[in-house]
């Protein structure tokens, strides 16, 4: 035997152990390591195997394969079926377009979906565990992560409540509220930069101004944040004086 | 036995001859031509990994508490799909292997698809007659991209539930059929509950049958048209002369196949990808920083951070700031990608079948041509991640992304215009056609003449 057949039955039985070893591995319940690292070896085993035979023991021939040029060649002739063959396509067509027309009932109407959330005048602005915001429980430059107290898990809805210092701000006792879905791509907009009064959505970047109505400060956002309208109810809860005056989240074709 | 089970099949399929014939098929052995076979092999082990991921995973959306081996998410409330890729990954032996194997092959594919494309671009491969494949190549990588897409996102991760958000805001930007579109790919507005469902249903069925329909037909006209080569001596535009498929070159193929299985499982094993326990359940108001999807999405990604703030509005409606970045622009490159053959053969006016494939330099305007666009995508792709930057150097987000912007301008006249010269310059440097074509004769005093060979 020459070295060269040597080194394939030698990678040849490299590789049935090592698959017998993941079989063992994997019986064991090993580590995921372990079970990928010996197959990946007795891959590579055999891997070698094929590649020295390549190498050294299958013949080093070249082949010479003739390329024949495409010929033209007259089209059988097609008999005509008359007049009937027009209508006969139109048939197919139509049915076709039958077989696709109840792809439709994949897309449901989306309404007011993209126009409306579930803010009314008078809800509560509730954090994502239930409970409702009072007046007094915010820090000023502190923010808050809220939804509608009736529809806790409605993502189109969310919106963050910032309690502005009430010098720099004629809110009602400093608090603002804006939609928390970037206006860009509708990322969530979660970070607040106190000392600036800004927004930023971490994805693509846009900063938004809190204290200036939601202006696009920079970033590729080409709209400004959606405010809510607040106020404080004599109950001492902050609560929303309206829905968005506009559609939140990302622009669309509809949205004007 | 062998000979017997051949024998076999030609007394009910007279196959023999054909056999034969195929068995001596010759396949050049240039290296560069192995790279499109490494993308077949990936896909078939992203099938077979990927068959048993499906029959593990439950892509419903219903919630549920978590109570599993990963303590630090006890007691959280999740997704059943998201509950389901955690118990692939922690409790299911070889889970958590596969699903990575699954996710670096995915990666190697989408790789392996850009280098072979490049192989065919830079070379002129796709001239007549191969326009065909060239259109069905393209198909292929922008489904590839939309397999992988799909892929990452069905577990209902943080990560990738960021990564939806943002295609559906760019899918929604889209006039006339954006809104529409969305309502039917998601089942409702984002996040409806039949999102990860139909997502699911995309991944493992729709896209993978439309990628296996157009390899097979990828590779039956690679076999019938037979391969390019390129010069050298004894080759003509009439001929191809490589191994044949047998021995030599079946046993090469199936090597390729088990080193890339290696090399995927080597990597499964020991390098972690795709962390879904890391990056939490996906919560709508939540997200992390910094975020980014997996590098074949990344350029899109940098296009929409270096995009205007520009929506342009009209009638009542408005085509809002994502469309430009991430649909316009990938549309056009994909678009000048799937029309260069005819452009190419416009602009030169040459439209003879080409079986003789080009060195980079012989051609210096294409090549220059694709170095631009090769730069521009690497900006964008760059660009991609410069959030990471930022952290790193400390630079601002608004300058880098005014530098980038520049970048996506100068970067690609630059790359053309070095292109171009270096180009110009080797241009019949390369290749035995280039060497001098004289026969040495014995003359009669003893001497040699040298003999021009036309």
């Amino acid at each position: 035997m020459s070295g060269h057949e040597r080194t394939v039955v030698g990678s040849t039985i490299v590789a049935i152990l090592a698959s017998v070893g993941f079989i063992v591995a994997y019986a064991l319940d090993r580590s995921r390591l372990m079970e990928g690292v010996i197959f990946a070896v007795a891959a590579a085993a055999l891997c070698a195997a094929f590649a020295g035979c390549v190498a050294w023991l299958v013949p080093q021939e070249k082949v010479i394969d003739e390329r024949e040029q495409p010929e033209s060649e007259p089209l059988y002739p097609l008999p005509r079926i008359s007049a009937l063959s027009g209508l006969i396509a139109v048939a197919c067509g139509t049915l076709l377009v039958a077989a696709i027309v109840p792809i439709r009932s994949l897309a449901p109407n989306f309404g007011n979906a993209l126009f409306h959330t579930r803010w009314r005048r008078g809800t509560r602005l509730c954090r994502e565990d239930g409970t409702p915001v009072r007046a007094g429980e915010l820090n000023t430059d502190s923010m808050e992560t809220v939804f509608p107290e009736h529809a806790l898990d409605d993502p189109q809805s969310q919106a963050v409540l910032i309690r502005l210092p009430v010098d720099i701000s004629d809110a009602p006792q400093g608090y603002v509220a804006y939609s928390k879905l970037c206006t860009h791509a509708g990322c969530p907009v979660a970070q607040y930069r106190a000392r600036a009064k800004q927004l930023l959505c971490p994805c693509h970047q846009s900063l938004f101004d809190v204290v200036d109505a939601g202006r696009v400060i920079s970033g590729p956002a080409d709209h400004p944040l959606p405010q809510l309208p607040l106020m404080i109810g004599s109950d001492g809860y902050v609560r929303a004086a309206n829905d968005f005056p506009v559609p939140v989240g990302p622009g669309f074709w509809g949205r004007a | 036995m062998i000979v017997g089970l051949i024998d076999w099949f030609n007394e009910r399929l007279g196959s023999a001859h054909a056999v034969n014939k195929a068995l001596r098929k010759a396949f050049p052995d240039h290296w560069s031509f192995m790279i499109g076979e490494i993308n077949a092999y990936a896909f078939l082990l992203l099938v077979v990994t990927g068959t048993f991921l499906a029959l593990l995973f439950d892509p419903s959306t219903a919630s549920v508490r978590y109570h599993g081996p990963y303590t630090l998410l006890d007691g959280v409330t999740m997704s059943q799909a998201y509950r389901s890729a955690m118990r692939l990954s922690f409790e299911v032996n070889g889970g958590l292997l596969i699903r990575q194997v699954h996710h670096w092959t995915a990666l190697i594919f989408l790789s392996g698809i850009v280098v072979h494309l490049c192989r065919i671009f830079f070379t002129g491969a796709f001239r007549k007659p191969r326009e065909i494949n060239w259109v069905i190549g393209i198909t292929l990588f922008v489904l590839a991209m939309f397999a992988g897409f799909t892929g990452y996102s069905v577990p209902d991760d943080l990560l990738s539930g960021a990564g939806l958000r943002i295609a559906d805001a760019v899918l929604l930007s889209v006039p006339f059929i954006g809104t529409r579109t969305s309502m039917l790919l998601l089942g409702g507005a984002f996040p409806s509950e039949q999102m990860i469902p139909r997502l699911f249903v995309t991944h493992i069925y729709i896209i993978p049958a439309a990628i296996a329909a157009l390899i097979t037909l990828h590779l039956a006209i690679v076999w019938r048209q037979k391969h390019t080569q390129f010069r050298g001596i004894g080759r003509t535009e009439d001929n191809v002369i490589g191994s044949p498929l047998f021995p030599k070159y079946a046993l090469k193929s199936f090597a390729l196949l088990l080193a890339l299985t290696a090399v995927a499982f080597a990597l499964g094993a020991l390098v972690q990808i795709n962390p879904i326990w890391l990056y939490g359940p996906y919560n709508a108001s939540i997200v992390f920083s910094p975020v980014q999807p997996d590098w074949y999405v990344g350029w899109v990604e940098g296009a929409l951070r270096l995009g205007p703030a520009f929506a342009l509005h009209l009638l009542g409606h408005s085509v809002p700031s994502p469309f430009w970045p991430a649909v316009f622009v990938p549309a056009c490159i994909f678009g000048i990608l799937l029309c260069w053959p005819w452009i190419e053969a416009a602009a030169t006016g040459d439209r003879r079948a080409h079986h003789l494939l080009d060195w980079p330099s012989d051609a210096p305007l294409r090549t220059a041509i694709g170095a631009a666009g090769l730069a521009f995508v690497g900006i964008l792709l760059l660009a991609g991640s410069d959030d990471v930057q930022v952290r790193y150097t400390h630079w601002s987000i608004e300058s880098l992304v005014v530098a980038y912007r520049w970048l996506c301008i100068f970067a690609p006249v630059v790359a053309f215009l070095i292109t171009y010269v270096l180009a110009s310059e080797l241009r019949g440097r390369h290749g035995v056609h280039h060497a001098p074509r004289v026969r040495l004769r014995r003359n009669a005093a003893g001497g040699f003449d040298e003999e021009p060979i036309p």
